[in-house]
């Protein structure tokens, strides 16, 4: 399973970067929302993937032997909603960025004008 | 007594929050900012004293004891990095009150910049390292929305490939919080060094320690990640840029030298080295970039990037008396490098450009500025009795200590470029006969633009001339980031 998951994980960054890579803006941001993903299933992976129970003390009894690291869970939760907002502020770069200059591609963004304090 | 770790980060939240709810009013959010900056102030200088006299502040918040929890851990060097951030977070508020436009003011100026302090502040009082990442992302979330503020076309350019940039870093930073728990199975920093010592493999540790030294350097900008940083600078607004120089390059050293005095220290023949050899390349480059550069803030930018050359090779050393360097530089660095970018932006309203060329005989007409410019230039550069000299001091002797003559020798060399470029401006801005005359931007007020500048100016001489008791707390929170026992135990012990 672990092998698997790398697999997705290395075909994730793969295209991720080669979307990042491209010159259009909306392709930028979905690359980077690839590589997100790929580095959100790499922390889930990080922790060893399997099941079991849940990983809850009954207060009386013996701890639970198999359960699913709940750690990488909750970091991959935390890491899904800062990924939520950096692509939500992307995108309204990106459409800020497209109603300036009337085009999403990078090449049409060069220039050297300097003073917009 | 304790609890005063989790204020870092409340006042400025709580400051933001009260901002947000009177959104609508403008005119009452410079106030409500400056207040709340001087609260900042009034907190960490008793937070310095406590640490300075009692030792290490730890918080376990919520009442979750280490390794559980998530705790505020407070060491000498942190309260050093809170001084410096309220201090200048103070010096840019003052400086965007009478700079920032009104427009601007109402989408939000003030209450995005309390965030920013927000996310910086907390990761330096955070001692675990997912809620790091977190500080880190609100510090980073902040600083785009500043960048973009009524921007025109070349500001949303440059805030997206910021963007793109720190996304993608953020991104390894993930990854190698995720290596380091599959290796080691814990988040606090505390808990990871205790038993980073147990690892039988000590090679993916190190694997792990270059991906944090690739994410974090490229926060610093040092060399070469540095790319990002001297663009962002000629879009910025001056009191940005001032916050962006001073404080955010300074987060990534923060966090740099906090992993590699802390955490990776078992194979420091190549961790280390590779810092020193990247501190010498960052010192050398950042210094002809500043040579080469004809726009104002551009040189500024480049000098950022020499100068944190200094910070890491500091660190690169590794002795108590290199990274107590390193502090120092990091303080006088961000004071410093703040007022020569407020001093740009008071120079940016009067001529109206940032081309040096165009610019010239500043000093007819306001010699104050030319002076406060001149000092911090020659700061900057390490001129005796000012802080850059005994900054510069601190590391050249390290360098000597342990017979690194190569580095002392290179790190006294790249100096004297920082000296020519500063001349440079000095020559182009100020020196010789006015071109034209000078109308400043409706609305400015030189004598209350320039107080800001001689807040840091001020702050940087008495740090020259109380060079001893500065150093003494810089070597003794150096003496602390070098025992990292200390640390662990002041963290795990308050179980």
């Amino acid at each position: 399973m672990e092998i698997l998951s790398a697999l997705l994980i290395g075909i994730l960054f793969a295209s991720g970067i080669y979307m990042i890579l491209s010159r259009r803006l909306m392709r930028i941001v979905f690359g980077l929302n690839l590589l997100s993903n790929g580095t959100l299933q790499f922390i889930m992976t990080s922790g060893k993937l399997q099941r079991g129970e849940a990983p809850i003390l009954d207060g009386i009894t013996e701890m639970a032997t198999a359960y699913a690291d709940p750690i990488p869970q909750a970091i991959t939760l935390t890491a899904i909603i800062v990924n939520f907002a950096a692509t939500a502020f992307c995108l309204v770069l990106a459409y800020r960025t497209f109603q300036e200059t009337g085009s999403d591609d990078v090449a049409d963004l060069l220039g050297k004008e300097e003073d917009s304090e | 007594m304790n609890n005063l770790a989790v204020f870092v980060v409340l006042v400025p939240l709580l400051t933001g929050l009260a901002l947000l709810f009177i959104r609508k009013y403008p005119s009452l959010h410079k106030g409500l900012s400056l207040i709340g900056a001087l609260l900042m102030v009034m907190i960490a200088v008793p937070i310095l004293d406590t640490v300075y006299r009692e030792g290490m502040l730890v918080l376990a918040l919520g009442g979750w004891s280490p390794p559980f929890g998530i705790v505020f851990a407070i060491d000498l060097f942190s309260a050093v990095m809170i001084l410096l951030s309220s201090i200048l977070s103070l010096a840019g508020i003052l400086f965007s009150v009478e700079t920032i436009e009104e427009e601007k003011t109402a989408a939000g100026y003030y209450i995005v910049w309390q965030f920013l302090i927000t996310g910086i502040n907390g990761t330096f009082a955070t001692g675990d390292l997912v809620n790091l990442f977190v500080f880190f992302e609100i510090m980073l979330m902040a600083s785009y929305t500043l960048l973009s503020i009524g921007g025109g076309k070349a500001q949303l350019r440059e805030t997206f490939k910021y963007l793109i940039i720190n996304v993608l870093s953020s991104s390894l930073l993930l990854v190698a919080i995720g290596c380091l728990y599959a290796v080691i199975g814990s988040t606090n920093m505390a808990d990871i060094a205790a038993k980073a010592a147990q690892v039988e493999n000590q090679g993916i540790l190190t694997v792990t320690a270059m991906v944090f030294l690739v994410v974090f350097g490229t926060k610093a900008a040092a060399f070469p990640l540095f790319f990002w940083l001297p663009k962002v600078h000629t879009v910025a607004a001056s009191a940005v840029s001032c916050i962006f120089s001073g404080l955010l390059i300074k987060v990534g050293a923060y966090a740099l030298i906090r992993m590699f005095t802390l955490i990776f220290i078992r194979d420091i023949g190549i961790t280390h080295t590779v810092i020193c050899v990247m501190a010498i390349a960052s010192m050398f480059l950042g210094a002809i970039g500043a040579v080469s550069e004809m726009n104002y803030k551009s040189i500024l930018a480049y000098h950022s990037v020499s100068q944190i050359g200094y910070v890491l090779a500091g660190l690169g050393l590794f002795t108590v008396t290199g990274l107590a360097g390193s502090i120092y530089f990091i303080f006088h660095h961000g004071i410093i490098k703040g007022c020569l970018f407020l001093t740009a932006g008071v120079t940016e309203k009067i001529t109206g450009t940032k081309k040096l060329k165009e610019m010239g005989g500043l000093m007819g007409q306001y010699p104050i500025l030319a002076w406060t410019f001149f000092l911090a230039a020659l700061s900057l550069a390490g001129v005796p009795p000012l802080s850059g000299f005994f900054a510069k001091l601190q590391v050249v002797i390290a360098a000597a200590e342990i017979s690194s003559y190569w580095m002392m020798g290179l790190s006294i060399a790249a100096g004297i470029l920082t000296l020519f470029s500063m001349i440079k401006i000095f020559l182009y801005v100020f020196w010789g006969k006015a071109k034209r005359e000078y109308t400043p931007k409706e609305g400015f007020v030189f004598s209350r633009a320039v107080v800001p500048c001689f807040l840091l100016i001020a702050i940087s001489l008495a740090m020259g001339v109380l060079a001893e008791p500065a150093v003494a707390v810089c070597v003794k929170a150096a003496e602390q980031l070098m025992t990292p026992d200390y640390y662990i135990q002041s963290v795990l012990g308050t179980a």
